[in-house]
């Protein structure tokens, strides 16, 4: 089905189907989203077609919202929390030219959000779906190099050495040194890499009223949290799983005291600056 | 500072995307044609097709128009297109005998029924640089060419197949039979097809050999040149190294029977490697490439890596074929090392937190054994 909305001087460059991909690839995608659903934190393979974007630049999200988006969505993408950062731009930019659907920032407005590395600090409702772009599907790559082996210890639950590492972290340097994409185990089956969101983001992901969709377009999988689902940070008794620390410090903009911060250095190389990570809400803050 | 670090991007990008298309035209020569670039600059086309996964010589010129000449953008900007479009028949397995040659040789015979057919290559040239070609005219042009095409009329005619140098070893029992050897994947079978369904390992060698003809050329080269070099074991000698047009054949829709549908120009090569002893009767192995447009380097280097790949062994990295077949995707692996340019503020944040956390953690433990001292003395 080619967009109709474009004017006739535009024809050589509506000869695309509705949402890029045809109809056959769609399928496929949104049949390995079921498998997802219905197999929480494991990785299923497709095959991930090559888009105009880079791979490594949401490929694997972005065939996701292609293949779930309807003319009636309203779509929102963030990049690092912000809906106009050059990621973000370049996707919407596109996604809206396939599809010419609604965009909007207003996180509660969206049907369909893609996001890269955050999820909105507003709490999502089961009617909304959370597309995440995926650099790395597999959480054990850290201590196994190998796809076929790492898919064996999925497999056997052989969950041993990603402990041991975690542990040797924590005797070597106080800490888990993992940072972001920080692992957890999801329906208490898969360790799954939760994208390079922050630690800050990740109890949100558990038994949220949304589904989580996370697209690996170079490494080719799909994976899935659907709502209601346990998801949880691997951690010890002694040693709980903590997030980021924004202790005594506050959006300069807003006020905030309970979103992630982004820490900017002001011209003179000294001075700290900081910000909300999440622009929409911190507008929205400021205007109410 | 104001809060422009992360407000009023969209425009800026815009505007670099206009640089960009601008930095080609603001020399002010004449644009290039796209036939001059897919006439001229035959074998970046070539790479770009074979690259971009998609034989469209007029397409593939112009994206490497677009792309200022950048192969990796341009590759991309076909596979990008090759999206789009659907897949209405797959070909019908041929055998590349039938290949309208133009170069062909061996170099594990001094003659091969046939003979050697050099065709046009730059192997022999001199690389010394042309300085004639600063003042090249439409008219010196016209004039080279009919020298050269007077030259060829008088040589006669190249034959329409050539017998394959590897099939006469074969039937002399010199080379493994791929099948009896324990080649993965030799059955007949539907071929794996990669952009369909990702790549599982051990993969089928149809699937390699497909990742391979699709795989960035410096990548492909690297990798074998390592195994020739040192970090593995196959010592290749080229059997056969083809260069010409493969019919493509399609059934027909209706009544089934084979058609010639065009025809696509590829590169193959067949490397022969020292035999494998492993049980029986000594024989050679064979290694197997083939991509398209004329690319032998690309052809070779798939050549060895197919062989590398079947080694008893991952102890070389051209051996290991989930490193191999992992890395070698030029449009894969552009775009995420052009990833890393795009924000990371948010997980350097996390890892700026981390960090502090290990800092302070590593500044107590410095108090505490001071004190452990300080009580010990």
């Amino acid at each position: 089905m080619p967009i109709v909305e474009k004017s006739k001087k535009q024809t050589r460059q509506i000869l695309y189907n509705f949402a890029f991909l045809d109809d056959v690839a769609k399928r496929e995608i949104r049949r390995k989203i079921l498998k997802a659903v219905a197999v929480p934190g494991y990785q299923v393979p497709f095959g991930s077609r090559e888009m105009p974007i880079a791979r490594g630049w949401g490929t694997g999200g972005l065939q996701i919202t292609l293949s779930l988006i309807e003319p009636s969505d309203t779509l929102k993408v963030i990049d690092q929390g912000c809906d106009y950062s050059v990621n973000a731009v370049n996707i919407k930019k596109f996604v809206q030219a396939v599809t010419g659907v609604r965009i909007t920032t207003d996180t509660t407005e969206a049907t369909l959000i893609q996001t890269r590395h955050r999820i909105p600090e507003e709490p999502m409702t089961e009617d909304q779906i959370l597309v995440l772009q995926v650099p790395y599907p597999e959480a054990l790559r850290e201590v196994e190099p190998s796809e076929q082996k790492t898919r064996a210890m999925h497999a056997e639950g052989d969950y041993g050495r990603m402990w041991l590492f975690l542990y040797e972290d924590i005797i070597h340097y106080g800490e888990v040194r993992l940072s972001y994409r920080y692992p957890v185990l999801v329906n208490n089956k898969y360790i799954m890499d939760p994208s390079p969101i922050p630690r800050w983001d990740v109890p949100k992901l558990n038994m949220a009223r949304t589904l989580f969709l996370f697209g690996a377009g170079r490494e080719k999988r799909i994976y899935a949290v659907p709502p209601y689902t346990s998801v949880e940070p691997l951690q010890f008794e002694d040693h709980p799983f903590r997030v980021e620390s924004f202790a005594g410090k506050r959006c300069e903009r807003c006020g905030a005291e309970d979103t992630y911060l982004d820490e900017i250095i002001a011209e003179d190389g000294v001075t700290r600056h900081y910000y909300c990570s999440d622009t929409s809400f911190c507008d929205k803050r400021r205007r109410t | 500072m104001g809060y422009v670090a992360v407000k009023g991007g969209e425009q800026a990008i815009e505007n670099a995307c206009n640089l960009f298309a601008y930095q080609r035209i603001k020399g002010g020569s004449r644009p290039l044609a796209v036939k001059q670039i897919e006439e001229q600059l035959y074998l970046l086309i070539d790479r770009v097709m074979g690259e971009g996964s998609l034989y469209a010589p007029e397409l593939a010129a112009l994206a490497v128009k677009q792309a200022a000449g950048d192969t990796l953008e341009a590759s991309f900007m076909l596979r990008a297109y090759r999206t789009t479009l659907p897949r209405i028949a797959s070909t019908l397995p041929g055998s590349t005998a039938r290949m309208r040659i133009f170069r062909r040789i061996s170099a594990s015979f001094k003659d091969v029924p046939g003979g050697q057919v050099l065709g046009p290559t730059s192997d022999y040239t001199l690389r010394l640089l042309n300085f004639d070609l600063f003042d090249e005219t439409k008219a010196s042009a016209q004039l080279f060419r009919r020298f050269v095409e007077h030259n060829l009329r008088s040589h006669e005619r190249l034959p329409d197949t050539f017998p394959k140098v590897i099939e006469i070893l074969r039937t002399e029992g010199l080379i493994v039979n791929p099948k009896s050897a324990g080649y993965s994947d030799e059955s007949d079978g539907e071929p794996f097809d990669i952009t369909r369904e990702s790549l599982v390992f051990p993969a089928a060698r149809s699937a390699r050999l497909q990742a391979m003809a699709r795989g960035e050329t410096g990548g492909l080269l690297l990798l074998a040149y390592s195994s020739m070099r040192g970090y593995g074991d196959v010592h290749p000698i080229v059997g056969e190294l083809r260069v010409g047009y493969l019919p493509v054949v399609v059934p027909d829709p209706y009544t089934k029977a084979p058609r010639v549908a065009g025809e696509v120009k590829v590169t193959e090569a067949e490397i022969i490697a020292r035999y494998d002893s492993g049980s029986g009767k000594p024989l050679f192995t064979v290694g197997y490439g083939l991509c398209f447009g004329q690319n032998e380097i690309k052809a070779i280097s798939m050549a060895i890596l197919d062989r590398a790949m079947e080694a008893a062994e991952n102890n070389s990295p051209a051996n290991d074929q989930e490193f191999v077949l992992s890395h070698i995707d030029g449009i894969e692996s552009m775009g995420f090392c052009n990833h890393w340019k795009l924000p990371h503020y948010v997980d350097f944040q996390s890892d700026l937190d981390r960090l502090r956390k290990a800092q302070a953690y590593h500044a107590d433990r410095g108090k505490e054994q001071k004190t452990d001292t300080t009580n010990s003395l």
